[in-house]
């Protein structure tokens, strides 16, 4: 079985499944850890890039990340060789030293946060990438690894780098349970927190300290370059995803150690690409299934929305067309050709046509004599009358409540007749004394017309606070 | 020391400085704000205002003098201290809700490893009552308008349950609705014997809504009952010469008739 592996340039269906057996079977020691230890940094990255992203820290994330490689080369020259403790403690020390430099950069001098982190990020950076490049050229020692913290490869972890890991992951988890409500808080309103009595102060420290743990763990899996993207990309789906920090916490940390399960695997598929790129790659594309399908913030789903809003409010200016038809001959006869209907909004007959079928379809009208004929059933009537009373009395308000000219009020009306709610109509009318004329003269339906309104909640306007004043 | 503490006023700042980067803000401001009152800080923008009740928090370091709560240092009064901070201080986009906002009024007095449990909900929502605000205690706090987000932040400061209480600008940007609301939850509190101080920045309204004012600008000028400190002249030298709040003053001081 084993044996086909080889032969992975060229990927069938069947290699594909053996691979993937393979894979999860974890029959082989080093898959095992890979999968663990990015399965667990998803999770801790997962967590603690949710603060950072309500917190707006993402950019000291990314620098703290860069930050951290002088300390790994430091750590590599200690020992001469991958000892995962020098590697730790030297890569936790850079890092915080950037994070602080960065700190005093902004303290002492005009310059602002971002540029601050700025400077540090590259300058950081070019001593490690300097230093590591010094390492590999290095006559004795064994060098094999370095190469593999710029851009991650889960297949290097060892047992070692797993037990860090494990404990890395636990530190974090324990902390943000005990601590969440500290954390909510200061993260929220660090001045109240403040004022309150909590050391925001150093709770901020203690997150940094939390956050340089974790980014040194997801070194080895992720690479230096990219491992700020397993902070900030789960986290920021997940922020579109939800409205509440609990379950940010919860679906940022499924996805991070999703993201690292299926990176692994990508990458063992991909006869061992570095797993960095491809974890973030597999973050980033779930990063766009929340961008695009959220239920709430995402584009699709708003775009769905505002088209539908669209259509219902032509198939309401089709209703009030028709109740206008109707009005000029004093309700005299129940149908209304096509070709009334068309004159009355100066469109041509194919429009006309088209928005009879809306009107059916949503069974407000039924059509008659060949499609030419339109009558409105009852909850069509009712629903024009209701819009016609709503645009009536909205004009009637402004140039009363309001004081605007009466010709001025129109198209203010045309969008706020569709979006009028049931309590606001009732308010209307008390306050315009009932009044059954508009301003330009017309009558206003009267309830009898519009029947039993079903109420209707205004949409997209907000209730008017402590009643309208 | 008990003794001292039953009639030590609810605040005392004695001869307090504040600088941000060595320029500085306050010079030496000496007050002692009795029990029961409801003191608007008044002054032109810059005087200081939000930085003086920050700094009575502990929330900006002084560079001199200092501050004691009810005879205290601060650190040991905390919980006898509320704040409803700037609204535009906090990201509204954070992912909690209305309930979880007005909880954190109680973290103060849960301490470490506690949650908040059914009496901290039970206060919450009884403070959230009070300002009209609990049927929206499970919303997301981004779909609040100015005022209700003004009111949410009052409810966390009711929950805190504090005897002295600083409100930073609460009716800057809120409906009129909203505004008398807070005035009348305001009064209220005063009735029952808190300390309010409230950063204020409309003249006009400033002599209605407060028994006591205090007139910053940089340094104190004035600090009394309104009816004594409300004088053109008083007023005059907190604002300077600038005209054009010269005349509203002018104004202002002539509708006391």
């Amino acid at each position: 079985m084993p044996a086909r592996a080889a032969k992975i340039g060229e990927i069938t269906d069947i290699a594909i499944l053996e691979q993937a057996i393979r894979f999860f079977s974890f029959q082989d020691p080093t898959l095992r850890f890979a999968v663990a230890g990015a399965a667990m940094m998803g999770i801790a990255c997962g967590v603690l890039g949710t603060f950072l992203v309500v917190r707006r820290l993402a950019l000291v994330g990314d620098t703290l990340s860069h930050a951290v490689l002088p300390g790994v080369a430091a750590g590599f020259l200690w020992g001469q060789t991958k000892n995962p403790v020098a590697i730790f403690v030297g890569a936790v020390v850079a890092g915080l030293a950037g994070t602080m430099v960065a700190t005093a950069i902004r303290r002492t001098t005009r310059l602002k946060e971002d540029t601050a982190l700025g400077l540090v990020l590259a300058g950081f950076y070019a001593v490690g990438i300097c230093l590591v490049t010094m390492i590999q050229r290095l006559p004795t020692g064994n060098k094999s690894g370095i190469d593999k913290f710029l851009f991650g490869q889960a297949a290097a972890i060892s047992a070692g780098d797993l037990k860090l890991m494990s404990a890395v992951t636990v530190l974090v988890l324990v902390v943000v349970v005990v601590f969440y409500k500290e954390l909510l808080v200061t993260s929220f309103d660090p001045a109240f927190a403040r004022a309150t009595g909590f050391p925001v102060r150093l709770i901020q420290d203690g997150l940094m300290l939390l956050l340089a743990f974790a980014v040194v763990g997801a070194l080895q899996a992720v690479g230096v370059v990219l491992v700020s993207a397993m902070l900030i990309t789960p986290a920021a789906a997940a922020y579109l995803l939800t409205d509440r920090l609990r379950r940010m916490l919860l679906i940022a940390s499924t996805i991070g150690c999703g993201t690292g399960i299926v990176g692994c695997f990508l990458s063992f598929l991909g006869n061992s690409l570095p797993t960095g790129p491809i974890m973030v790659l597999v973050a980033s594309v779930v990063f766009a299934g929340a961008f695009l399908f959220a239920p709430r913030h995402g584009l699709v789903v708003r775009w769905v929305k505002a088209r539908a809003r669209h259509r219902r409010v032509g198939r309401e200016n089709t209703l009030k067309a028709l109740y206008h038809v109707l009005e000029s001959r004093a309700f005299a006869r129940d149908g209304v050709t096509l070709k009334e209907l068309a004159l009355r909004r100066r469109e041509t007959l194919d429009d006309a046509d088209r928005q009879a079928k809306a009107l059916v379809r949503h069974g407000l009208a039924v059509v008659e004599d060949d499609g030419q004929l339109l009558r409105l059933t009852s909850e069509g009537k009712k629903r024009a009358a209701e819009l016609v009373r709503n645009h009536r009395l909205w004009e009637l308000y402004l140039t009363h409540a309001a004081r605007y000219a009466a010709d001025h009020v129109h198209d203010d009306a045309e969008k706020i007749e569709h979006v009028l709610g049931e309590d606001v109509v009732w308010e209307l009318e008390r306050r315009l004394n009932y009044a059954d004329t508009d301003p330009h003269g017309k009558r206003i339906p009267t309830l009898a017309e519009g029947q039993a309104r079903t109420g209707r909640a205004v949409e997209g306007v907000p209730p008017p606070e402590g009643g309208v004043p | 020391m008990d003794a001292n503490t039953v009639t030590a006023p609810p605040l005392e700042i004695h001869d307090l400085s504040v600088a941000y980067d060595r320029r500085p803000v306050l010079w030496g401001i000496d007050v002692e704000v009795p029990a029961g009152k409801l003191v608007g800080i008044i002054g032109p923008n810059g005087a200081g205002k939000s930085t003086l009740i920050k700094a009575c928090m502990g929330v900006v370091a002084p560079s001199g003098g200092w501050v004691k709560v009810f005879g205290e240092p601060l650190d040991h009064a905390h919980r006898r201290v509320g704040y409803v901070p700037q609204r535009e201080s906090v990201d509204w986009d954070f992912p909690v809700s209305v309930m979880d906002v007005v909880l954190m009024g109680r973290y103060g007095r849960l301490g470490l490893l506690r949650r908040p449990g059914a009496k901290d909900r039970e206060i919450a929502r009884a403070s959230l009552d009070k300002v009209g605000m609990l049927p929206y205690a499970n919303r997301q706090i981004a779909n609040l308008s100015g005022g209700q987000q003004q009111r949410v932040f009052l409810a966390r400061a009711l929950a805190q349950e504090s005897d002295l209480y600083f409100m930073d600008e609460p009716f800057a940007g809120v409906d009129a609705a909203t505004e008398a609301a807070i005035v009348t939850l305001l009064h209220e509190m005063r009735d029952r014997g808190k300390t309010i101080l409230v950063v204020h920045h409309d003249l006009p309204t400033a002599r209605n809504y407060f028994d006591t004012l205090l007139l910053l600008n940089m340094r104190l000028v004035a600090f009394g009952p309104t009816d004594d400190v409300f004088t053109y002249d008083l007023l005059q030298r907190t604002y300077g010469g600038r005209l054009t709040i010269l005349s509203e003053v002018a104004d202002a001081v002539r509708q006391r008739g």
